[in-house]
């Protein structure tokens, strides 16, 4: 069976374990060749910034796995713009090419998908 | 309609815990069933047989393990969450050396997979936390 999953991941990184198991279940249903996309918003928007030094601290670079996506066929990542622009941040500012999606426009976005799960 | 939970966050650090017993009870009552409850992150915690709240508090275990008597649900903990915080079923607990299994009654340890299947088998896929 084939459903389209949707993660919307809100909180920022390092905030603990939860984006390291979070992203652990990203690539479990991908890997059972379901669709997933992901989309960031709020402080979601800080997991793709460019520059990050996690070992400093500590903590494993959980923006490095958001590279990997690819491979495990996961190409739709969206950040919202305005979660960028409150932030001050462009998507320049991000480690990865991502679409933006206006705040109007997420609801909408939502509908296309079978299981939207937060993380 | 079948349901698929997941239950994010410990008994003790939010309200989130007592939404998710509710809504379960709340589904169930109604007649609704629920495939599988996943606890997932500090939801693990919901799992440790030996909590021992004050008696004049939610003791969250053993609130799940009398629902399963009652309506035979399956109650799976995430083998990676668990075991990263130090909850361990019988087997894992004896090849490192402790007395015995954290699991309360009820409660099964497996992996991510059994998340999403429930997630392709529910119409609804609920998470908590």
């Amino acid at each position: 069976m084939h459903k389209k999953f949707l993660f919307v991941l809100r909180k920022p990184p390092f905030n603990g374990v939860s984006m390291q198991e979070t992203l652990d279940s990203v690539l479990t249903i991908a890997a059972f060749d379901q669709a997933v996309s992901l989309l960031l918003l709020d402080d979601g928007v800080f997991q793709l910034k460019n520059g990050q030094q996690p070992d400093r601290f500590g903590m494993k670079d959980t923006a490095a796995v958001f590279g990997a996506l690819e491979i495990y066929d996961i190409h739709d990542i969206r950040v919202e713009v305005e979660s960028l622009q409150e932030r001050g941040l462009k998507p320049r500012d991000l480690c990865l090419p991502v679409r933006e999606i206006y705040r109007k426009d997420v609801a909408g976005y939502m509908k296309e998908f079978d299981v939207v799960l937060a993380g | 309609m079948k349901f698929a939970i997941q239950i994010n966050s410990s008994p003790t650090g939010s309200g989130s815990a007592y939404h998710a017993y509710r809504f379960v009870c709340s589904v169930l009552a109604e007649g609704h069933s629920v495939f599988r409850i996943f606890f997932y992150h500090e939801g693990i915690y919901h799992a440790f047989n030996y909590a021992m709240p004050p008696d004049d508090e939610l003791n969250f275990p053993k609130l799940w393990s009398a629902l399963v008597k009652q309506y035979a649900i399956d109650l799976v903990v995430c083998i990676s969450a668990a075991q990263r915080r130090g909850l361990l079923h019988t087997d894992e607990a004896s090849r490192v050396g402790k007395q015995d299994g954290d699991l309360a009654d009820g409660f099964r340890i497996s992996g991510l997979g059994q998340w999403v299947e429930a997630t392709l088998q529910a119409d609804r896929c609920i998470v908590f936390g």
